[in-house]
């Protein structure tokens, strides 16, 4: 038979939103959500150089899954838009939504004018006076912007985890039950024969935005506060202060540990992902596991209209395994 | 090029190529307009266009460094200002004050907050202390044909270093010259037109490891001998309730010392000079 040369916009439009959505749904999710004293991100992720949430500016965070050098080019711009904009106007005059609208223009271009989209997928979240004012914005890999109530999950199996999120999420949660309620969704999906799983402190990427602070909000939780808030031994008293005692921590020994951070294109150490029952999407072997699974729910996650069922059927199960080694930074 | 940045169009390639920490670098390529030192300038001298900021001094104590500056712009004999801020963070571990040609050195403070912030962010970690310096003295470099013409800034730069293996002693301080030298001063410095006044006094009265509490007090002291003998320093003004900006860097970070606290020192300095004038 002769080879079929032509192919429908439809049809490319299908392929690279398959092609995005897979290489997304791949990787370890991401939690964003607005808590009385703030926002918070929660990331499952086992680098502690290579970091999947991020800060933009005053009160500009950033949070992704998906390709690792990709998402970091796509932050690297928004700290330099961000930076030139509060330099050339004033501080305040930088917002979460014009980010998130170049965001959604680039996304956007970069997914109809080249080859390949970019598989990644980014909150961009602002902290407000108010939880009610906080602003947190989903961006897709084809330009796509939600404007997302108060939480937000990414990455593989995010429609599991959201809902689990939509259940439980009030504005007036603290500090510590809003990271338990992050932690739980997290781990709700992924387990053997779906049994929520156990993520241990060392596998968790957690920062926050401080709305109480002026100037720069974005402080990271790591080693003893973090675990402290986990345990629940702290109160929600002792929570801001455990903060505050870290982040001076943190601040301090800051040059230690990152300079790592911007190799692009380093894979992060997955070492740790195929072992014991904590199995994620993210080894080839799980990967074909919950392939079926993935695609469903990234179907339902996404509101954009170019996904027939028909066209995931066509593709899932076997090619999954064999890209999974050209993707990294899961 | 101020469309770049106007626009909500999609990022250009400037924004996206990596390669780059620098925030000025950066805007050498996004929007070279908003850089000092590239402003072509008629020639001849301008060194009575613009205000001139005055005295700053910087002393390390114990645990730390302390910076404070006079409140006072002049425009040859007029004061063109009472309550100008020449003291500020440079980022969360370091302190920058400027004299010389006011307009020029806040823009140029400001332009290096951001550049330590955006290197902070872009790198996920802090630039070293000497690396700050010689940044700041690229800064000063860039400006050398102004300052020729009269539009000179020099900087006093400060910091609390977070590297040193004790942190007793971790406070350092970097002046510099005109043409960008950089240099580190052991114990105390000044800068600006009452800088040979405030650092006599300090010799005399500097010793190391003082603490923070005894520094602060001698900087304002520092600078009241400054102002006692040089017209274009401010002294306290206590009819005003303005009182000189006393700024700390210490391992818990920058913190500026609080307005009741600087006016309660201040008055007892005036006090003690009612006794004797030369302290």
């Amino acid at each position: 038979m002769a080879m079929q040369f032509y192919a429908s916009p439809e049809q490319i439009m299908r392929d690279r939103a398959e092609y995005a959505r897979k290489g997304i749904g791949r990787g370890r999710s991401v939690v964003v959500l607005s808590y009385v004293g703030g926002v918070l991100f929660v990331a499952e992720n086992p680098s502690i150089a290579l970091h999947k949430v991020s800060e933009i500016y005053d009160r500009i965070g950033f949070a992704a899954v998906g390709r690792y050098n990709e998402f970091e080019n796509l932050r690297a711009a928004g700290v330099r838009m961000a930076d030139l904009r509060g330099y050339s106007y004033d501080r305040r005059d930088v917002t979460g939504r014009a980010l998130a609208n170049a965001y959604a223009q680039t996304l956007g271009a970069l997914f109809s004018e080249q080859g390949k989209p970019f598989e990644v997928e980014i909150c961009v979240a602002e902290v407000g006076p108010a939880p009610q004012r906080d602003e947190l914005y989903r961006l897709t890999y084809d330009g796509s912007v939600q404007d997302e109530p108060g939480f937000m999950a990414m990455g593989g199996q995010a429609e599991a985890i959201a809902g689990g999120l939509r259940a439980q999420h009030r504005s007036d949660l603290s500090l510590g039950e809003a990271l338990k309620l992050a932690v739980t969704a997290l781990a709700s999906v992924g387990g053997d024969g779906g049994a929520p799983r156990t993520i241990p402190a060392t596998q968790l990427e957690v920062a926050i935005l401080d709305r109480q602070r002026t100037g720069r909000t974005f402080r990271r939780i790591s080693g003893a506060a973090l675990a402290g808030l986990l345990d629940g031994g702290a109160t929600a008293d002792a929570a801001p202060a455990a903060v505050e005692a870290d982040t001076a921590v943190e601040a301090g020994t800051a040059a230690t540990p990152e300079p790592a951070a911007t190799s692009p294109g380093k894979p992060e150490p997955e070492t740790s992902a195929g072992s014991g029952p904590e199995q994620t999407a993210a080894s080839p072997t799980a990967d074909e596991a919950t392939t079926a699974d993935e695609a469903s729910t990234a179907d339902e996650a996404t509101t954009s209209a170019d996904e027939p069922a028909a066209g995931s059927g066509a593709t899932n199960g076997g090619p999954a395994a064999t890209d999974g080694p050209a993707v990294d930074g899961r | 090029m101020a469309a770049v940045h106007d626009s909500f169009g999609r990022l250009p390639a400037v924004f996206t190529t990596p390669g780059t920490s620098s925030f000025t670098e950066f805007l050498s390529l996004a929007a070279p307009e908003l850089l000092p030192g590239r402003r072509p300038l008629p020639p001849g001298t301008a060194a009575q266009v613009a205000p001139h900021a005055t005295t700053i001094v910087a002393i390390s104590c114990a645990g730390g460094v302390v910076m404070a500056g006079d409140r006072r712009a002049t425009m040859g004999n007029l004061i063109a200002s009472r309550d100008i801020e020449k003291v500020h963070p440079a980022d969360a571990y370091s302190l920058v004050g400027i004299a010389g040609t006011a307009g020029v050195g806040i823009e140029m403070i400001r332009l290096y907050q951001v550049e330590l912030e955006h290197y902070e962010k872009i790198e996920g970690a802090m630039l070293s202390l000497d690396g700050k310096a010689n940044r700041l003295a690229t800064m000063i470099r860039n400006n050398l044909g102004a300052a020729l013409q009269g539009l000179a800034v020099i900087p006093l730069f400060a910091g609390f270093d977070l590297d040193a293996q004790d942190p007793a002693v971790a406070g350092r301080i970097f002046s510099f010259d005109v043409a960008g030298g950089v240099y580190e001063e052991k114990g105390y410095d000044a800068i600006g037109s009452g800088s040979l006044f405030a650092r006599s006094a300090l010799k005399k009265r500097h010793r190391p490891g003082m603490s923070v509490d005894d520094t602060v007090r001698l900087a304002v002291e520092a600078l009241y001998d400054a102002a006692d003998d040089d017209t274009a320093t401010g002294g306290p003004d206590l009819t005003r309730r303005i009182y000189p900006v006393v700024m700390t860097a210490t391992a818990e970070g920058t913190s500026r010392v609080a307005e009741e606290q600087c006016a309660a020192i201040t008055e007892s300095v005036v006090a003690g000079r009612m006794d004797n004038p030369g302290g």
